[in-house]
């Protein structure tokens, strides 16, 4: 089954990538076996993707970044809310992002 | 917001990765050791496995690791590693997990005699994210070790590749076409696949250089007798000829004009470089005259990218015999001629090397490019000649 997002965790990078910042780019290199397909493979963000993973912070619940975003793109939380739950939940099942426990 | 994919898996090339500018250097070749444990009768770098001199000199961990968090800041997505035999290093695994760490992709180019247990558990725990190269030379160990010059490491080097099979670690087999070899080289081809070795055929080295110190011509003169004669060559390139000469035509048909008094017809140090086992940044792998190197000890990565390396790019060539055959040539994308090479041959960057200028010719009058005993720097109407090749299947 498929991992759920959740409003109230707090999500951090997996131990298991390296998310790196070049020239406009935000690029996910797999590190720990198991996430990419071997080979050539490397993952990018779009922008909504590189707006949310900036925010991803080890402090900041998913609740407070969806506030966060509706204020700086103007648009309704129910609408980043859907961006937000895509991403999460996509991230979780290629196990690039992880719950980090807080509150 | 209105996008609904976030996560796009993308094949590393420049071309895929790079929607607006790439950077400055994107791969970066590190030869961490000259020392080679296999003493193979054609190399043009290797040292002996404990040579006291090479070692004194060779870069620390510290320093290499120092040079690879500088390569990641200018944006740097993969390095590769090797030799030499990379796996003589023994600070290798510490080197490897570092870059991975550091968000690098890893090739390794090995003889595979070192590939032990233990590293192959590292590379299914933390994969390399490229296929590991190895260079294979034959496919019994008469074959093998009449080239490797050592007792005992062919069957060391399949012990290494079965132990990558074992743990499902992709890799390519590379061969090298000599004198020697070449009728055999359908029959390695077969071997290879009997074993499982390789999805398709291995790709192979058909035109061997010289020392690239230029440090033996005793060297030098055993490795022209292992070069492969101009048809050699071609009989390689065209085992498949349908398909060549389609690759050909496609290739030609992109010509536009000689290269005139241009130096060097790639470019140079532009997104990749190399460096070698004592610090010197080097354009790539083969440039190693003296005045093409960027001491990197004194200097920095960014300074070499953006400042050294396009002065390099910008040089033109002197040499009379260069401008007047090589300046008026069109054979350039069959011929191996460049500055590297033209150093390790004749000890300068603009002097046109026969052995190369045989073969590109030999290999054009195999096409129907050239007619016989025509210089490819003298065909009248060159674009009349090229449109009728082109064209010749329509």
């Amino acid at each position: 089954m498929d991992p759920k997002a959740d409003l109230n965790a707090v999500y951090i990078p997996s131990d298991d990538i390296v998310a790196r910042e070049i020239e406009g780019e935000l690029i996910i290199v797999p590190i720990g076996s198991g996430i990419g397909d071997m080979e050539t493979e490397l993952y990018t963000l779009n922008e909504t993707g590189q707006a949310i993973w900036r925010r991803l912070d080890g402090k900041t619940d998913l609740k407070s970044i969806i506030a966060s975003l509706s204020e700086e793109f103007r648009a309704q939380p129910t609408e980043i809310e859907k961006d937000i739950m895509g991403l999460i939940e996509e991230l979780l099942k290629r196990r690039m992002l992880i719950d980090s426990g807080k509150p | 917001m209105m996008e609904r994919t976030y996560v796009t898996k993308v094949r590393f090339n420049r071309a895929a990765l790079w929607s607006k500018k790439a950077p400055i250097l994107g791969s970066l070749d590190i030869e961490l050791t000259e020392r080679c444990n296999n003493n193979c009768i054609h190399c043009y770098i290797n040292k002996p496995r404990n040579h006291k001199p090479s070692l004194a000199r060779e870069l620390s961990a510290q320093d290499i690791g120092e040079v690879l968090r500088e390569a990641v800041s200018l944006g740097c997505l993969s390095v590769g590693f090797t030799g030499g035999e990379p796996l003589l290093r023994e600070d290798f695994e510490d080197l490897y997990l570092l870059s991975r760490r550091l968000g690098l992709k890893v090739r390794l180019i090995t003889n595979a005699t070192l590939i032990t247990p233990r590293l192959t558990d590292i590379f299914s725990r933390v994969p390399p994210l490229e296929k590991v190269a190895i260079t294979l030379y034959g496919t019994d160990t008469n074959s093998y070790e009449a080239i490797s010059g050592r007792r005992g490491s062919y069957k060391a080097a399949i012990q290494g590749i079965q132990r990558l099979l074992d743990n499902k670690i992709p890799f390519i087999i590379k061969g090298t076409a000599f004198s020697s070899n070449a009728t055999k080289i359908r029959t390695f081809e077969k071997r290879a696949r009997m074993e499982s070795w390789i999805d398709g055929d291995p790709a192979y080295v058909i035109s061997l250089n010289l020392r690239a110190r230029r440090d033996s011509e005793s060297k030098n003169e055993r490795i022209r007798t292992l070069r492969l004669s101009p048809g050699g060559q071609y009989g390689i390139l065209s085992r498949n000829k349908g398909a060549f000469e389609k690759d050909m035509r496609r290739l030609f048909s992109r010509f536009s004009k000689p290269r005139g008094d241009r130096l060097f017809d790639c470019d140079p140090g532009l997104g990749n470089a190399a460096l070698d086992s004592y610090g010197h940044l080097q354009a790539c792998l083969l440039l190693r005259h003296p005045e093409t190197t960027y001491a990197l000890r004194t200097g920095n990565l960014r300074d070499a990218m953006q400042n050294f390396f396009p002065e390099l790019r910008g040089r033109r060539a002197k040499n009379p015999a260069f401008l007047a055959r090589c300046g008026r040539c069109f054979l350039s994308d069959l011929c191996d001629q460049c500055p590297a090479k033209s150093w390790m041959e004749t000890g300068d960057l603009d002097t046109p090397i026969e052995y190369y200028c045989r073969v590109s010719h030999s290999i054009a009058r195999k096409l129907g490019l050239l007619l016989a005993r025509e210089n490819a720097w003298e065909v009248p109407d060159l674009k009349k000649r090229i449109k009728t090749f082109v064209e010749g299947e329509k």
